[in-house]
């Protein structure tokens, strides 16, 4: 039994006459202290496939569970990094993560708590700002502040659900490394999501291609071989970096093609029938004129439009 | 140098321009006094004084000042019930609207967010709230008088101090008051992002620290909107009310003035509720920027 195991697990939005399935037949194992990438196009329901994993939502079927455990609901066993930071703005930098460790850790001292916290700040090269609002600090700081506030719950698993893509080149360079070296620390149960190849390859020990939506599924996973050595990233340029990378990025387009979606869109052409010259404009006999005709308002025709 | 000149210009010179317009077109609209002498039968001279202009009742905006003087410098005066330094009777009205604007607090905060929270709720509670806002609050009044018709308190000398018509400003005051909180309070429940109620679910917070970490401050700031514009109609209906109830109060005054055929004092009201309306407003603006800010 695999640490997390997603079954057959399926879901969509609306409802039935009008409804869009966004995952379908989804399949996951993933062992104890592995640190796996879900890479997908924008928009293919990587955010759903996140809320599913983190029970924020409940699959239509099939069963998510971690450790053995039926999931039910989400829980601070599971630790979500969100995209959009999800701090709370009239909370300190400290605050946030007080109001985490104060609910998952009631029993401790306050000083032991109180220690903790300082900890995880510190982890995060935060010390300095810990009194700072959300509002004054940059989105790397604010995305350091979730991820620290995520690990100081001790989750069994953690969820970084696009935790990158809202930022500068130059500072997602440095919070992937940072993340890295957090997870060499103490080799936590990962799950990132992104559209980032060598992101994935930088992080992830495998990585496991999502196809485009509706009904977006999960590809056979693909490991990364690279050795996971001080610096991954010059392992990036080498040969075999390069040939994940193009593995990666040609199975989506594979799938992308399969999936082909066809649009239906309601033209509506103009529908006149042009007056008939031949009889003669000077006719005396108006009804011997024909005029331009309309046969029907609108007459809607459907085309299909391969996009 | 150039700083004082614009900072002169902009913020004195304008509003200076603006008020003496005002001064003006008032003069005009009130007219002004002629005096012609006349003889009459027996050849003495008679003075007489008409007034002419399109409002001939009006008082010039000088008959104004000399009637309103000593209400002004002597602020606080108490000469009788009904006979004080305006800002005595500001602070009347002031203390009932405090008590009224309370209570519409109080009640309006907690409903709207039920509202905000509860889609069955608002489905039920919209149409009796959608028409219950409109009302004025004259037509208020007197449903508060039946309301608490049997309301009476009494202090040691069997004078009442609480009676109905007490209870009916106050609960006149609160039930306009009321609506802007629960709106504002409402939408700003339901505007709070999701993300925020995730982080709650994600932690197990319990229903009660989900409502004091959470919801409430993230919607602080639609809450000091609503009680910014509750404020101001607080302020609104106590003319109404203190005209109704005739107790004394800047309204209570204005009305009395007015049927003591003494005009010039109700322009000294006029001004003098638009004064504290604006102060409370601009009061309440900066508590809410504050919050704002976040």
């Amino acid at each position: 039994m695999a640490f997390l195991s997603v079954h057959q697990v399926s879901k969509g939005y609306g409802p039935r006459w009008n409804r869009s399935e966004v995952l379908a037949d989804i399949n996951l194992e993933i062992e104890e202290g592995e640190f796996v990438a879900i890479i997908g196009y924008s928009g293919t329901g990587k955010t759903t496939l996140m809320s599913l994993l983190a029970g924020l939502i409940e699959p239509d079927t099939g069963e998510v569970r971690l450790a053995g455990q039926k999931m039910e609901g989400p829980g601070p066993d599971r630790g979500i990094v969100f995209q959009n930071y999800s701090l709370l703005p009239w909370l300190s930098v400290y605050e946030n993560i007080a109001l985490a460790v104060d609910q998952v850790f009631p029993d401790w001292t306050k000083e032991k708590r109180r220690a903790h916290i300082e900890k995880f700040i510190a982890t995060v090269n935060l010390t300095s700002a810990r009194n700072k609002l959300p509002s004054e600090l940059s989105g790397g700081m604010r995305q350091r502040v979730s991820v620290a506030r995520t690990l100081a719950i001790n989750p069994k698993i953690l969820l970084l659900d696009e935790p990158l893509s809202a930022l500068d080149a130059l500072t997602r360079a440095n919070l992937q490394d940072e993340i890295s070296r957090l997870w060499q620390e103490d080799k936590k149960t990962v799950v990132l999501i992104t559209n980032d190849p060598d992101e994935a390859i930088l992080l992830a020990d495998r990585v496991i291609p999502l196809t485009p939506g509706p009904r977006a599924t999960l590809l056979a996973s693909i490991p990364v071989t690279l050795p996971r050595s001080e610096n991954r990233k010059a392992a990036l340029e080498t040969i075999e970096g390069k040939r994940l990378r193009n593995e990666i990025i040609e199975r989506l387009q594979a799938a992308k093609k399969n999936t082909g979606s066809a649009i239906v869109r309601k033209l509506v052409l103009p529908d006149i029938e042009p007056e008939d010259i031949t009889k003669g404009r000077h006719s005396l006999l108006f009804s011997a004129r024909r005029k331009p005709v309309r046969k029907s308002e609108i007459q809607p025709i459907s085309v299909e439009v391969e996009s | 140098m150039d700083f004082i000149k614009r900072f002169k210009l902009d913020s004195l010179l304008l509003p200076l321009i603006g008020i003496a317009c005002f001064l003006i077109l008032w003069q005009v609209i009130a007219g002004k006094t002629v005096t012609t002498r006349v003889a009459d039968e027996f050849g003495d001279m008679m003075t007489k004084n008409v007034r002419t202009g399109i409002s001939p009742d009006l008082p010039t905006p000088a008959t104004a000042w000399k009637a309103s003087k000593s209400y002004i410098v002597q602020p606080f005066a108490k000469r009788g019930e009904l006979d004080r330094g305006i800002l005595a009777f500001t602070a009347l009205s002031l203390g009932l609207v405090t008590q009224g604007y309370i209570i519409a607090l109080v009640i309006g905060t907690p409903l709207g967010f039920f509202l905000g929270l509860s889609k069955t709720f608002t489905k039920a509670a919209d149409p009796i709230i959608q028409v219950l806002r409109p009302v004025s609050p004259l037509a208020w009044f007197p449903l508060g008088l039946v309301l608490f018709s049997s309301v009476k308190l009494v202090d040691a000398q069997q004078k009442t101090w609480f009676g109905a018509s007490d209870a009916a400003a106050l609960f006149t005051i609160a039930i306009c008051a009321m609506w802007p909180t629960v709106m504002n309070t409402a939408v700003g429940v339901r505007a709070i992002p999701q993300d925020y109620l995730n982080v709650a679910r994600v932690l197990k917070l319990s229903r009660t620290k989900t409502l004091f970490k959470v919801l409430i401050p993230a919607t602080l700031p639609y809450m000091f909107t609503g009680f910014r514009l509750s404020l101001g109609i607080a302020w609104l209906v106590i003319v109404a009310v203190e005209m109704l109830t005739g107790r004394p109060g800047i309204g209570g005054f204005l009305w009395q003035e007015y049927n003591a055929g003494s005009y010039s004092r109700i322009i000294l009201c006029i001004l003098i509720i638009g004064v504290i309306g604006l102060v409370l407003d601009r009061a309440m603006s900066f508590i809410e920027a504050r919050f704002k800010s976040i």
